[in-house]
């Protein structure tokens, strides 16, 4: 509690005690209402003098003024008919404080909690100075400087590991827990907790551009990006206080006069007060508090679990969601291919990988990497020697005097050498050494092992319709897609059809029902545009796919695409239940006030009550652990 | 040209009515109070001189609510 907070409870408190008090020493006349004017001055002074202020200022419709008009309006009545009951104004007010009290507090201790689940921002880095070291602000390390992170501490600035072994706690960034290892030479990400052993970086960035940086700013201002919930209770506030206002006033007078005009007893006292009840339920605070609360606490939460939604806005979109599109490779797939089989080799399988991948040694294509890992060894370049790349074929190379050919059917026809056909999925390379025939290789990008899982766990999350779009061959996309049970496949597209095709799916829509396009980042900015929402994965450390999604997954596993749609359509059915319930509770309130049901202790119980309820509630959306 | 400045504020509604108060200040374009972050993000109009703006902002931003703060 902050000092303001401490105040407002010791003043509360006093005026509780001095009430009970009061409520056993029996007074009357003059004194009995100086008596009890004592606590209600000492718990509602504030709201006075601001009332007060407001009048000046020409806001009458402020809710200090509206609480003071109500109060001293109840005190006025308790004078007028002489009944020395001033309890109520005073409970009025009484309960008004509390209930801000709450409110303030509350909004206050879950801001820290959720920025401090946030919290991966480093406070410094440390440099080897004279063979010290010496902590300096992050801010003022400069690319290529050589920062130390010793075991415990926080990497502040994305570099490249230059010395030194290690396990890192990525749970910050990521929400995975599992940790991951480190060497010399590895990049790595400024936000990781270093947990085992020294590490000696050097920076290939500056603080401001690095990853934590990036993140930070990223989910600081989610919460401005508005979304269409937050205006719509914003404007409904502005007119929900004058109607209310104007409600009371019409109460007030109405009844009476037409009460009076049928020859009935005007009865002023009990519109009055059902008037005044009216106040009472004005203020829209709990209404404005709990959207704005429940947002946030649903981006701190996703923001935990590894998930950046980068506005409010966006996170009411994702939970409207019904149509994914998913870019295969690298979300789907790992993106890395491997050799996956070798058929109708005339010599041993080791032999004809490392033909393979001595003629492609100096190709950096993916093809020729994962042949290159698939050998495993250090490559002898002097063992090659003749390289001629066949542009769109293959490559023909001198291995150990040989004459090595790796390439596709087409280089096979150029050669004149006749291929077998393969009947796999994948890429085929077809080898013939000296003029023979000599096999094939099958390299095939692999299947994320829980993509399956999660195109299954879309559906259970209400999605209606899943698409794969690839660059890929017809066979090899409809075979992936049949084994993980998507429904539409578009294959062999070039990164401009892909645009099309989304475009495309979005006309067969209809407003209500979104799309969501998921890709790696990398190559697929303009499509991740174009689509209501563009989730990007595997999206750490790369700023690309930071700046073009709306909702970036920090690590790769597919699982988390429909975690995000679970923790969006669980925060907005928080949202949906503050509204109706606020609306609700407060409607209920100011009919049974107005035909006399409700009194004014009702409709602050009320009042304070649900806003209590709902600032609870909304709290909710923080825990997606088990989504 | 987009700014944004720390305030302090005790109440939602008051956060949304300083946001209509800094809209409707002469100079600024387009304003978003964050009521969670406690920030205020102004964007000006091209030709406008900031510091006096904010000025401006801030005395509106008093008018409607008497207890904020926004620091400059």
């Amino acid at each position: 509690m902050n000092k303001k907070q401490k105040l407002m409870l010791i003043r509360i408190i006093i005026s509780l005690l001095m009430m009970v008090a009061l409520f056993f020493i029996p007074s009357s006349g003059a004194l009995r209402l100086v008596l009890y004017i004592i606590p209600y001055l000492i718990v509602g002074y504030d709201i006075l003098i601001k009332a007060f202020k407001g009048i000046i200022r020409g806001q009458v419709l402020d809710e200090c003024f509206l609480m003071a008009t109500a109060t001293v309006g109840a005190f006025a009545l308790a004078i007028y008919e002489n009944s020395g009951d001033y309890t109520e104004a005073i409970a009025v007010m009484l309960f008004y404080q509390i209930g801000e009290l709450f409110q303030s507090y509350a909004v206050g201790k879950s801001r820290k909690n959720i920025t401090e689940l946030m919290d991966i921002r480093p406070d410094y880095a440390n440099i080897e100075k004279d063979g010290k070291l010496e902590k300096v602000d992050p801010d003022d390390v400069g690319i290529g400087s050589t920062i130390i992170v010793q075991p415990g501490e926080k990497v502040p600035i994305d570099g490249i590991v230059i010395e030194g072994n290690s396990t890192l706690n990525t749970a910050a960034l990521t929400g995975e827990s599992l940790p991951r290892e480190v060497q010399s030479g590895d990049e790595i990400i400024s936000g990781s907790i270093n947990i085992t052993g020294l590490l000696k970086i050097k920076t290939t960035k500056e603080f401001g551009e690095s990853t934590v940086s990036k993140i930070l700013d990223l989910v600081e201002n989610a919460s401005s990006r508005k979304s269409r919930s937050e205006d719509f209770i914003s404007k409904f506030a502005r007119i929900y206080t004058p109607a209310v206002c104007i409600g009371a006033l019409l109460l007030a007078i109405l009844p009476p006069v037409v009460r009076i005009a049928v020859g009935l007893d005007a009865a002023w006292e009990s519109w009055i007060y059902r008037a005044l009840t009216f106040l009472v339920i004005s203020c829209p605070c709990a209404l404005v508090i709990s959207i704005p609360l429940s947002f946030f606490a649903g981006l701190g939460g996703s923001s935990n679990a590894g998930i950046l939604v980068k506005g409010s806005n966006y996170m009411e979109t994702l939970s409207k969601t019904k149509i994914v599109v998913f870019d295969k490779t690298g979300t789907l797939t790992q993106g890395v291919f491997e050799v996956n089989g070798i058929h109708h080799n005339t010599i041993e399988n080791e032999k004809i990988i490392e033909y393979a991948a001595l003629a492609e040694s100096s190709s950096s294509h993916p093809i020729a990497k994962s042949l290159q890992k698939e050998y495993g060894r250090e490559i002898d370049r002097t063992r090659v020697s003749d390289v001629r790349e066949i542009s769109g074929k293959g490559i023909i190379a001198t291995v150990d005097g040989h004459t090595v050919a790796c390439g596709n059917e087409g280089l096979m026809e150029y050669l004149s050498i006749r291929s077998i056909p393969c009947h796999s999925i994948g890429t085929i390379v077809h080898v013939a050494i000296d003029g023979a025939y000599t096999g094939h290789i099958v390299i095939s990008d692999v299947v994320k092992p829980n993509a399956a899982e999660a195109i299954r766990k879309l559906r259970a999350a209400g999605i209606r319709k899943t698409v794969m779009l690839t660059g890929d061959r017809k066979a090899t996309a409809e075979k992936i897609a049949k084994e993980l049970g998507i429904e539409e496949v578009y294959s062999e597209l070039l990164p401009s059809d892909k645009v099309e095709k989304v475009e495309s799916i979005l006309k067969t829509k209809s407003n209500d029902e979104k799309l969501a396009f998921v890709g790696d980042g990398i190559n697929d900015a303009p499509v991740l545009g174009r689509a209501d929402i563009g989730i990007a994965m595997g999206a750490m450390g790369s700023d690309a796919a930071i700046e073009a999604a709306d909702v970036v997954l920090m690590d790769d596993d597919p699982l988390k695409i429909a975690k995000a749609i679970r923790i969006s359509q669980k925060c907005m059915r928080i949202v949906y239940e503050n509204i109706v319930f606020a609306i609700g509770v407060k409607a209920l309130c100011l009919i049974l006030g107005a035909v006399g049901i409700a009194n004014m202790w009702l409709a602050i119980f009320a009042d304070v009550g649900v806003m209590v309820l709902a600032v609870l509630n909304a709290i909710r959306a923080l825990f997606v652990k088990k989504l | 040209m987009k700014k944004t400045y720390n305030i302090a504020v005790d109440c939602a509604a008051c956060a949304n009515k300083m946001e209509n108060a800094a809209k409707k200040t002469e100079g600024v374009k387009d304003c978003t109070v964050n009521f969670m972050m406690q920030r205020m993000i102004v964007e000006f109009e091209d030709t406008a001189d900031r510091k006096a703006v904010m000025e401006n902002v801030r005395k509106n931003c008093k008018k409607v609510e008497s207890d904020a703060e926004v620091y400059i």
